[in-house]
């Protein structure tokens, strides 16, 4: 089996990486596909808490890099699925204890047997997100439609392209459909329009997603979140799918886009 | 109902989104070739500086903006009209324009572009048969073209 390695990335902190990443691990292995997501902010540890795999950590990424234990005895099974499994970042150390060569070695050898290895980058642009970035097959850009949030996009594309990693694609995370339609938000039109990337997903504000991090249990397996449908989309079309983008307005019927034109919102 | 005049008739006011667009346009144009704006202001001023010891330009009209196809296409497109000396002489002829003249007034305008065609852009000048010029200008108009590649 040749796994594939996709980083997910930003540049910005506070986007959504994380997030991203779990649910992203979720909605694949719900498709039936082998995952091990990694978190590789090193000293910042949080992929764990989001997937709620906070309490059985024993080993962690930096253990399996300097030897101290086996790569599958360091790795967390998922409560719930069989197939997703979790190496979480060390806490007590810094991005200095891991190199780029780590990461490489390391993800060769999940190849063997995974389908997709998801590689949470840390924020900013030093050895963080060069260890997450050196072994990535695909990058994907989380962002925000916001001002900072897409400059960074900007700067990490080209530190991607650089790398030969690129393109990327792009999440955008945390529209608002009310305020993009009173012209106070950044479309994903506009985001486009700015970046130059294919989109891949885009995920609607939301609050479950607080609701999912605070019981560690990722939104995607919440059938009533909105967002959580977004996510799942996304992983559809990481494997290859096509899955038309969600109408996020609410209004699907001719009759409704009609009223709402008349009454101008 | 206003809005819904609005809307056909195009009125319809843009919100804090499009400045957010148009900032963003900015800011990255400058990130992406890594010239900030005050420096980018400064260039320009150098480039007019050499251009203004050989040729006489109608300085209010003058642009030197950045273009941006996309990241890796930046360039810098500049419009300096040039004075054409018998025009000049014959405007300060007709000074004050008491009398109606025939003749409009029709500035010389070279483009000077430097992504594509810094050498054209040289072309374009020395027409005016100003061979000295074409080292500096060439000089100026290549040193902030190909950033684009350390980009790649």
């Amino acid at each position: 089996m040749a796994g594939k390695v996709v980083t997910i990335s930003s540049g910005k902190g506070g986007v959504g990486k994380t997030t991203a990443t779990a649910n992203l691990g979720i909605s694949l292995a719900s498709l039936g596909k082998k995952v091990v997501v990694i978190d590789a902010d090193i000293g910042l540890r949080n992929l764990d808490v989001i997937m709620g795999l906070e309490n059985r950590i024993v080993y962690d990424l930096v253990d399996i890099v300097e030897g101290r234990s086996k790569l599958r005895q360091s790795m967390i099974k998922h409560k719930k699925f069989e197939d997703l499994f979790l190496i979480p970042a060390a806490q007590t150390r810094d991005k200095m204890a891991v190199s780029p060569e780590d990461m490489v070695k390391l993800t060769d050898e999940l190849r063997e047997d995974f389908d997709y290895i998801l590689i949470d980058s840390p924020a900013g642009i030093e050895r963080g997100f060069r260890n997450a970035l050196e072994p990535a097959d695909e990058v994907l850009i989380v962002t925000n439609p916001e001002v900072s949030a897409v400059r960074d996009a900007d700067r990490i594309t080209g530190l991607i392209e650089a790398a030969e990693k690129g393109p990327g694609r792009l999440i955008i995370n945390r529209l608002k459909p009310d305020l993009v339609k009173k012209g106070e938000m950044l479309s994903s039109d506009d985001v486009y329009d700015i970046l130059g990337l294919t989109i891949i997903g885009i995920i609607p504000e939301d609050e479950l997603v607080l609701s999912a991090s605070n019981s560690g249990i990722p939104v995607t397996l919440n059938m009533d979140s909105k967002a959580g449908m977004a996510f799942n989309n996304v992983a559809r079309r990481l494997v290859g799918e096509d899955v038309p983008f969600m109408n996020l307005n609410g209004n699907t019927s001719f009759l409704q886009r009609l009223v709402s034109f008349l009454d101008g919102r | 109902m206003t809005s819904l005049l609005n809307r056909l008739f195009g009125r319809s006011k843009r919100g804090s989104g499009a400045t957010a667009k148009n900032r963003l346009h900015f800011v990255l144009q400058h990130d992406r070739i890594n010239l900030p704006p005050e420096r980018a202001e400064e260039m320009k001023k150098e480039i007019l500086a050499v251009i203004v010891k050989y040729l006489a330009v109608d300085r209010d009209r003058v642009e030197i903006a950045l273009e941006q196809r996309d990241r890796l296409h930046s360039k810098l497109v500049a419009e300096i009209p040039i004075v054409n000396e018998s025009h000049r002489a014959a405007n300060q002829k007709l000074e004050p324009p008491a009398a109606v003249s025939a003749r409009v007034e029709s500035n010389g305008v070279d483009k000077v572009e430097n992504a594509d065609s810094a050498d054209t852009s040289y072309d374009s000048i020395a027409d005016k048969d100003e061979k000295d010029q074409k080292e500096p200008v060439a000089d100026k108009t290549k040193g902030d073209e190909p950033r684009d590649d350390d980009k790649r």
